[in-house]
C-alpha cells in the first residue's frame, strides 16, 4: 500500500485525486476478497431473513402461492395451545440444556486440570469423541439402550429396584429431560476443551498468592476461577442457548416430538408444518417467533456483556 | 493443586522451624493424604465418565455384529454370545448405503473445501485490507451470528426449488459454501500473525493475492483445520438440511438415510442393521478425528477466547 502510494505521488496526480484512488482501488480489492462469501450470505441468509417474515403474512402452501392474509398466521399461532407447548417446550429444553452443560464441562474441566494427573489425553479424548460423531447416530444408540422392551438400562434398572420395563423417553414425565442429558452427554466435551484451555490461561502465582492468605478453595473458585472464566462462560451460554432454540435431531429420532407433545419443539413443529402438512405461511411464522426469540436472547446477553464490562472498569 | 501448594508450604515450615516439627509431620501427612484421596477421587471420577461416554459407541459396535434373533430376545446382554456378519452384508446389499456414503462425502467435502476457501478470502479481506465499509460488514455479519439458520429453510428450499435444484449435490452445496462462523474465527487468528511478515513481502513486490495464499494460509494451519473440521462435522452429521432437501437415494446423505430407517415408526429395519449403519457413517470422522486431534483441539481452545 504504502509503496503505491509513493510511486503514484511521484506522476502528475494530486494527493486528493491519489487518496481517491487509493481508496477506490482498496475498495475493489477488498470487495474480491470478501465478495464470494458476502453473495452467498446474502443469497442465503440475508434475503431469507426478510423473505421468511414477508411469507409468514401469507397464506403459501407448498403446492400452491397463497394470499397476503396480514397477521393471520401470527393470531392463529398465539390462539392455539399447541404453539404454546411448543414454546414452553423449547424454553424448558434451554433452560435445564444450557446451565447442566456448563456445569459438567466445568466440573470435568477441573478435574483434568490436575497439574499431578495421568492419561489426560486420553481421557479428554474419551470425553470428546461423543462430540464427533452425528446426532442421530447418539440418538439411534441411546433410544435402543433406553428401549423398556430390549435395552439394558431399563434392565439394569430392574434388577437393582425391580421397577421393570422403564420407559424413559416415553414417559410425559421424563421424555424431554432425558433428551436434554443425552445431549449434555454428547456435547459437553467440546465445551470442556474450552474450559481447560481457559483454566491453563489462568496464571499459577495467583492461586499461590491466594494460599499464601490462607483462602479456602471456594474461595478461590469463587474469586479466582470463575472471574478468569468469565469470557468462556459467555461465550458458552449464548451458544448454548442459541444452540438449543434449534433442537430437532433427537426429538425426530427417538420421540417424534411425543409422548403426547411433551417433546415438541419449535423447530421440531416447523419442520412438520412446513414440510409434512406443506403449510409455509404458517411454517414461516413459527420460524419467526424463533428467530425473534433467539434474537431477545443474544441481545440480552450483549447487553449483560457491556454492562459487566463497565462494572470492572468502575 | 490446592492441595498441592499447601503440602509445599507445609514442608517448607516444616524444614525452618524444627521446634514445631511434630505438628508440622502431622499437616503435611494430612495434606499428603489429602491429596492421594483427592487424586484417587478424581481417578474414580474419570474412569465413570469414560465407561458413560463410551457405553452407548460400545453397545452400537456389539449389536452391529450380533444377530438379530439375540439382540431382539429379553434379557438383554452386553456381551453378545453370537457373532455375525450377517447385518453388514444386508446392509450393503439391501439398502443404497455405498451411494448414501459418496453423497455425504461429496456434500460434506465439497462444502468444506469450498468454504473454508471463501471463509479465509473475506477473513483476509476483513482483517488485511482496510477499505471503505468494512466497520459495516463486520457489524452486519455479527447481526448475522445471532440469525437461527432453522428460521430461514423455507425461503431457501423454495429458492433452491424454483431453481430446479432441489435432489441436487449443487442444492445441497451451495447455500452452505461461506459461513459467519468460520469468517470471524478466521479473521480473529488472521489479526494474530504480525503484520511484519506481508510488509516484509510486499517490499519484495508481492501482491495481496499472493502475501494471502504463501504468508496468511500457511501460518494459519490450525484455524484452517479447525474450521474445516467444523464444517466436515457439520455437514457429516447434519440431518434436517439433506431431509428436506433430498427425497431420493441418488443424493441423499447417509445421516439423513440412517433417520429414514429409524425414525417415525418404520421397524422393518432390524436393529444389527440399523447399527451397522450408524457404525459406517461415524467412522470416517473419527478416523479423521483422532489424526487431527491434538491441532483440532487447540483450534476449539481458541474458540472459546474473546
Amino acid at each position: 500500500m504504502a509503496k503505491k502510494h509513493s510511486k503514484r505521488s511521484s506522476g502528475a496526480l494530486s494527493i486528493e485525486e491519489n487518496k481517491k484512488a487509493l481508496s477506490r482501488h482498496n475498495f475493489f480489492l477488498g470487495m474480491i476478497f470478501v465478495g464470494p462469501a458476502l453473495i452467498v450470505l446474502a443469497i442465503f441468509v440475508f434475503y431469507p431473513a426478510i423473505k421468511t417474515f414477508i411469507t409468514s403474512l401469507t397464506s403459501d402452501r407448498i403446492i400452491r402461492p397463497g394470499r397476503f392474509v396480514g397477521f393471520d398466521n401470527y393470531v392463529k399461532l398465539f390462539t392455539n395451545a399447541d404453539f404454546w407447548t411448543d414454546v414452553k417446550n423449547t424454553l424448558i429444553y434451554a433452560v435445564l440444556y444450557a446451565p447442566l452443560v456448563v456445569i459438567v464441562a466445568l466440573f470435568f474441566a477441573l478435574l483434568l486440570n490436575r497439574k499431578d494427573l495421568k492419561f489426560v489425553g486420553f481421557f479428554r479424548s474419551a470425553m470428546f469423541l461423543p462430540f464427533v460423531i452425528s446426532m442421530t447416530v447418539a440418538s439411534i444408540a441411546w433410544d435402543f439402550i433406553l428401549s423398556p422392551s430390549l435395552g439394558l438400562v431399563p434392565y439394569w434398572v430392574g434388577k437393582l429396584t425391580g421397577v421393570m420395563h422403564m420407559d424413559l423417553l416415553g414417559s410425559t414425565s421424563t421424555a424431554m429431560i432425558t433428551i436434554v442429558l443425552i445431549t449434555v452427554w454428547k456435547n459437553f466435551g467440546y465445551f470442556m476443551v474450552i474450559f481447560l484451555a481457559g483454566l491453563q490461561g489462568i496464571s499459577q502465582e495467583l492461586y499461590e498468592a491466594a494460599a499464601l492468605d490462607g483462602v479456602n478453595w471456594w474461595q478461590k473458585f469463587r474469586y479466582i476461577t470463575v472471574p478468569a472464566l468469565r469470557p468462556t462462560f459467555n461465550y458458552i451460554i449464548i451458544f448454548g442457548l442459541i444452540g438449543s432454540f434449534q433442537v430437532f435431531d433427537q426429538v425426530f429420532i427417538m420421540t417424534s416430538g411425543g409422548p403426547d407433545r411433551a417433546t415438541e419443539t419449535i423447530v421440531y413443529r416447523i419442520y412438520t408444518e412446513a414440510f409434512g402438512n406443506g403449510k409455509l405461511g404458517y411454517a414461516s411464522a413459527l420460524s419467526y417467533v424463533l428467530l425473534i426469540m433467539t434474537l431477545i436472547v443474544g441481545l440480552a446477553q450483549l447487553l449483560s456483556n457491556a454492562k459487566h464490562e463497565r462494572e470492572e472498569l468502575a | 493443586m490446592s492441595t498441592a501448594t499447601l503440602t509445599s508450604q507445609a514442608s517448607a515450615a516444616a524444614s525452618t522451624q524444627s521446634a514445631e516439627g511434630e505438628f508440622n509431620d502431622k499437616l503435611r501427612r494430612k495434606a499428603r493424604f489429602r491429596r492421594r484421596f483427592g487424586l484417587f477421587g478424581t481417578y474414580a471420577a474419570l474412569i465413570i465418565i469414560t465407561v458413560i461416554m463410551v457405553f452407548p459407541l460400545l453397545v452400537v459396535i456389539f449389536v452391529s455384529f450380533t444377530p438379530n434373533a439375540i439382540t431382539e430376545t429379553w434379557p438383554p446382554k452386553l456381551i453378545p454370545s453370537a457373532f455375525t456378519l450377517s447385518n453388514y452384508t444386508s446392509l450393503f446389499q439391501r439398502l443404497p448405503i455405498a451411494r448414501e456414503m459418496l453423497n455425504t462425502l461429496v456434500f460434506a467435502g465439497a462444502v468444506t473445501i469450498i468454504s473454508v476457501f471463501f471463509d479465509s478470502l473475506a477473513a483476509y479481506g476483513l482483517s488485511r485490507i482496510e477499505f471503505k465499509g468494512r466497520g459495516v460488514i463486520l457489524n452486519i455479519l455479527i447481526a448475522t451470528m445471532m440469525i437461527p439458520a432453522m428460521a430461514l429453510l423455507i425461503p431457501v428450499y423454495k429458492l433452491l426449488a424454483n431453481m430446479g435444484l432441489v435432489n441436487s449435490y449443487w442444492g445441497i452445496i451451495i447455500p452452505r459454501m461461506a459461513d459467519v462462523g468460520g469468517i470471524f474465527l478466521l479473521r480473529q487468528f488472521f489479526v494474530s500473525i504480525p503484520k511484519d511478515l506481508d510488509a516484509a513481502a510486499r517490499i519484495d513486490g508481492a501482491g495481496e493475492f499472493r502475501i494471502f495464499l504463501q504468508i496468511i494460509l500457511p501460518n494459519a494451519v490450525p484455524a484452517i483445520l479447525t474450521v474445516g473440521m467444523f464444517n466436515l462435522m457439520g455437514n457429516w452429521n447434519d440431518l434436517l438440511w439433506p431431509l428436506i432437501m433430498t427425497s431420493k437415494p441418488e443424493t441423499r446423505t447417509i445421516t439423513a438415510g440412517l433417520a429414514m430407517l429409524t425414525g417415525h415408526g418404520s421397524s422393518v429395519t432390524p436393529y444389527g442393521v440399523v447399527m451397522a449403519g450408524a457404525l459406517v457413517s461415524a467412522l470416517p470422522l473419527v478416523i479423521v478425528f483422532f489424526f487431527i486431534q491434538k491441532r483440532f483441539v487447540e483450534g476449539i481452545a481458541m474458540t472459546g477466547m474473546k
